[in-house]
């Protein structure tokens, strides 16, 4: 049974090579350890040819000139090694995490699919190079050998079955992992190849290094045989990168969004994932507001400049301020470019306080989203560009103003919000056949049951323009019309709409916007009300009334309109009063 | 070419075109929103999305909804004045993938409307050609000048009432709004459409559906009809039924 072993050399610096591609082509070197034993641990070899050396202490490193010195990165590490899960779990199931640096896949029944080992092994080392790493990749006929021959060769080794010791024995037995113990025993023996380990006598061997000497042949010929330990890999998606300078403006802080992005977006590709969700999170510098505010309380007094240095600023940078957001997609998607458009627009519009030491980005897997596309299918934007252009828009109209509308539950006239815009996931109202529809938890009954037949049923729906806010309006009212013979027949005695009286006037004049007008037909009062059980509740009377005005209606909206001194507009309004007050309102238009 | 789905219009234009920018004038009261809502409605019963630009924010969905309007399929920018509706348009128009893009800018002071330069309606006119997006302008005048394909003009004829007999007092009165009647004229239209047998272009058989012969014949510029709308159901308005009918 066949396995492939992955191993990315140096792994500490390749971590950080991966996050800063940039520093591939310069001398660079990492530090570790606590101050004032800082010392390297790793570097390229420019940096080598320069003279640096692991072990160094930072002050001596600094001396090289051009030397790009980084601190160790837990965070880069993790992400590194996230990155070479995923990668191996794109070819194989069956994977085993067998230390940061290496990750054995078991190959059984792949050779078909990817048109043999070979072929594999080299998918894999350029799959890595995608993935910002730079592996060695080796495929034997156990975990162990692959291993063995990942570490000691270079780029992609194919060992055969028939081929395995002799393969190996050319490496150093350093490469076993050897403990210094009995390292030192076999240098002292002269033994300094796996070859010359693996012609030892057995039995003489385990009377002097016990099992652990029997268990280091068998790996020097290649036939150690243990069984995979899977792993299941956990579905996180998680980049951070930490800033050795501060990152206050928005280009270069979305280039290294854009880096963190592409990464995700390749963990995920390589999983056959996309992302409905990304959270940011970003560790602020501590601002000056901060400073102030934390020296305010300890010392409770106006002299905040003077307190900078003291220990209690200091402080300070422990409670260094948070920027978290999270974009949520309506869809999954993992267009890495898309991504960073909507989390630049989010910056723009919501700017963080104070310059970022550090940037975590954390995406929320979710299945990738397949679309049938045909000839007969209905338009509709192209889901990722929607995205973007409603992130756009919102921008400058505003992110509550962009979206679907949708009805309340609730009976107050007008009420609805507006919610997320996803016409994929839209479903249509049954209303058209005259039966109850449910549209976002809102029930609309339908009023006309009429069928199809009926002529009426085939009009268009009178709309209403509605004025936001309403419009308030003056009423000059008669008697009840109700007792009315005839709608022409008007009663001169007008009084003001403003006299609350337990008989029902019907409008005559109306005044709103400027200019009065004649009421020609009212139909009315509707009365309704609800919530009186909240701190909001509404209790109206609705009129419709036909109105006529003296100059082109709705001038008093539009200034632009030329007046006409002699023509007269009609229109038909929807006009309220509340019953508290007794103000009038003009609602909206029939148009 | 789409069907608005108000048989007369159709007949009238044979439907909205495609890649062309429309524009529907007419003063306050004239069935421009009553035309659009028809028109969205008809388009996203054939799951179509469609985007409106709302200029003054005056777009009634409770009504829409009940007017047959899906509105899940219906992207709202609500807007508050003429530089964010032009700028709103502008992107969802270079977006693309709407069936329908309906840019209201009704309620905004005249005088505004036509300072927008011409440009402006050129370059909407160029985005929207060659896509299948029917492009609205509403509007009280009529300011795309050539850009505009098609510009229907409209006004409102009367409102119509309906007088209800209340048992036991035997006295008539107005008290339903019972619909609305307006006028609809051509305007303007740069394409061209074949005369049918009846003498009216498009035929009988444009009536219920999007026309397709624009073959190339005759040009109708003030061609009028005029259409009905019955009243928009609310709760309320349904509840009045109810009251009166008793």
């Amino acid at each position: 049974m066949p396995f492939a072993c992955i191993h990315v050399p140096n792994f500490i610096l390749q971590a950080a090579l991966r996050i800063e591609p940039q520093l591939r082509i310069q001398p660079a070197g990492i530090l570790d350890g606590n101050p004032p034993f800082v010392t390297v641990i790793a570097k390229n070899k420019k940096a080598g040819s320069l003279g640096l050396q692991i072990g160094m202490t930072k002050s001596q490193a600094e001396q090289i000139q051009g030397l790009q010195l980084r601190r160790r990165s837990i965070e880069h590490e993790t992400a590194a090694h996230a990155a070479l899960v995923d990668l191996a779990l794109s070819f194989s199931p069956r994977i085993e995490e067998t230390a940061a640096d290496t990750i054995i896949l078991d190959l059984a029944g792949l050779a078909q699919l990817f048109g043999g080992f070979e072929k594999l092994a080299q998918r894999l080392g350029r799959r890595a190079k995608k993935f910002g790493l730079s592996a060695q990749v080796a495929v034997g006929s156990n975990p162990e050998a692959a291993q063995l021959a990942a570490r000691g060769f270079a780029s992609v080794t194919v060992l055969a079955p028939d081929e395995e010791m002799e393969r190996l024995g050319s490496l150093p037995i350093t490469a076993l992992n050897l403990s210094l113990e009995i390292r030192e025993t076999l240098e002292r023996w002269g033994v300094r190849t796996c070859q010359a380990l693996a012609a030892l006598p057995v039995a003489q061997l385990s009377e002097r290094l016990g099992q652990e000497g029997v268990r280091l042949q068998e790996l020097a010929r290649g036939a150690s045989e243990r069984t995979l330990i899977p792993t299941i890999a956990a579905m996180e998606f998680e980049e951070a990168m930490e800033l050795d300078t501060a990152v206050s403006e928005l280009e270069p802080l979305s280039f290294l969004l854009g880096r963190l992005l592409d990464q995700l977006c390749r963990r995920l590709s390589a999983r056959a994932l996309a992302t409905n969700e990304i959270r940011l999170r970003m560790e602020l510098e501590r601002g000056e507001d901060e400073i102030f505010g934390i020296v305010e309380k300890r010392t409770n007094s106006g002299m905040y400049g003077m307190k900078r240095d003291t220990p209690s600023s200091a402080s300070a940078k422990s409670t260094a301020s948070i920027y978290e957001h999270a974009l949520r997609l309506p869809l999954a998607m993992r267009d890495s470019k898309a991504l960073l458009r909507l989390w630049r627009l989010h910056l723009e519009a919501h700017p963080p306080a104070s310059p970022i030491v550090k940037i975590t980005m954390t995406a929320e897997p979710a299945k990738v989203r397949f679309a049938q596309s045909g000839l007969f299918v209905p338009l509709s934007p192209d889901p990722e560009k929607l995205e973007i252009t409603m992130a756009r828009t919102g921008h400058f109209v505003g992110a509550a103003n962009i979206g679907s509308p949708e009805l309340l539950d609730t009976h107050r006239p007008l009420s609805f919000r507006v919610g997320r815009f996803n016409p994929l996931e839209a479903s249509l109202p049954a209303n058209d056949f005259g039966g109850s529809s449910v549209s976002s938890g809102v029930s609309v009954r339908i009023s006309s049951g009429a069928s199809s037949e009926d002529p009426v049923a085939l009009l268009p729906a009178t709309a209403l323009r509605v004025f936001r806010p309403a419009m308030p309006a003056r009423v000059e009212a008669r008697a009840n019309s109700r007792e009315d013979t005839g709608d022409k027949t008007r009663d001169n005695s007008r009084d003001t709409s403003h006299a609350t009286t337990s008989k029902v006037h019907a409008p005559a004049r109306v005044y709103f916007g400027g200019v009065w007008g004649d009421v020609m037909t009212a139909s009315g009062p509707w009365r309704t009300a609800g919530d009186w059980w909240t701190e909001d509740p509404w209790n109206q009377d609705e009129w419709d009334l036909e109105i006529e005005f003296p100059v082109p209606a709705f001038s008093h909206m539009a200034k632009g309109t030329q007046k006409t001194e002699s023509a007269r507009a009609r229109g038909v309004y929807r006009i309220v009063r509340e019953r508290a007050t007794g103000d009038w309102f003009v609602r909206g238009v029939y148009d | 070419m789409v069907a608005s789905g108000i048989p007369e219009i159709d007949h009238l234009t044979g439907g909205l075109p495609r890649g062309c920018l429309t524009e529907i004038s007419g003063p306050i009261g004239s069935g421009r929103t009553s035309l659009l809502i028809s028109l969205l409605s008809a388009l996203t019963k054939r799951e179509e999305s469609c985007a409106l630009v709302d200029g003054r924010d005056s777009f009634d969905p409770c009504g829409a909804q009940e007017a047959g309007v899906a509105l899940g399929r219906l992207l709202l920018v609500r807007c508050t004045n003429i530089e964010q509706a032009l700028r709103a348009a502008d992107l969802l128009l270079h977006g693309g993938g709407f069936g329908l893009v309906a840019l209201d800018l009704s309620d905004l002071p005249i005088a505004s409307v036509r300072r927008v330069p011409l440009n402006v309606w050129f370059r909407f006119r160029r985005m929207v050609e060659n896509t299948p997006t029917v492009f609205i302008l509403l509007e009280q005048e009529s300011c795309a000048k050539t850009c505009a394909s098609l510009v229907l003009r409209l006004e409102m004829k009367m409102a119509r009432w309906r007088s209800i007999h209340k048992s036991g007092e035997g006295n008539m009165q107005p008290t339903l709004l019972s619909g609305l009647q307006f006028n609809a004229e051509v305007m303007r239209c740069r394409f061209e459409r074949a005369k049918s047998d009846d003498g009216w272009p498009g035929g009988s058989a444009s009536r219920n559906s999007a026309a397709s012969d624009f073959a190339a014949v005759d040009s109708y510029e003030g061609t009028r009809c005029s259409f009905e709308s019955k009243p928009g159901w609310t709760e309320l308005t349904k509840k009045r039924g109810k009251n009166c009918e008793i």
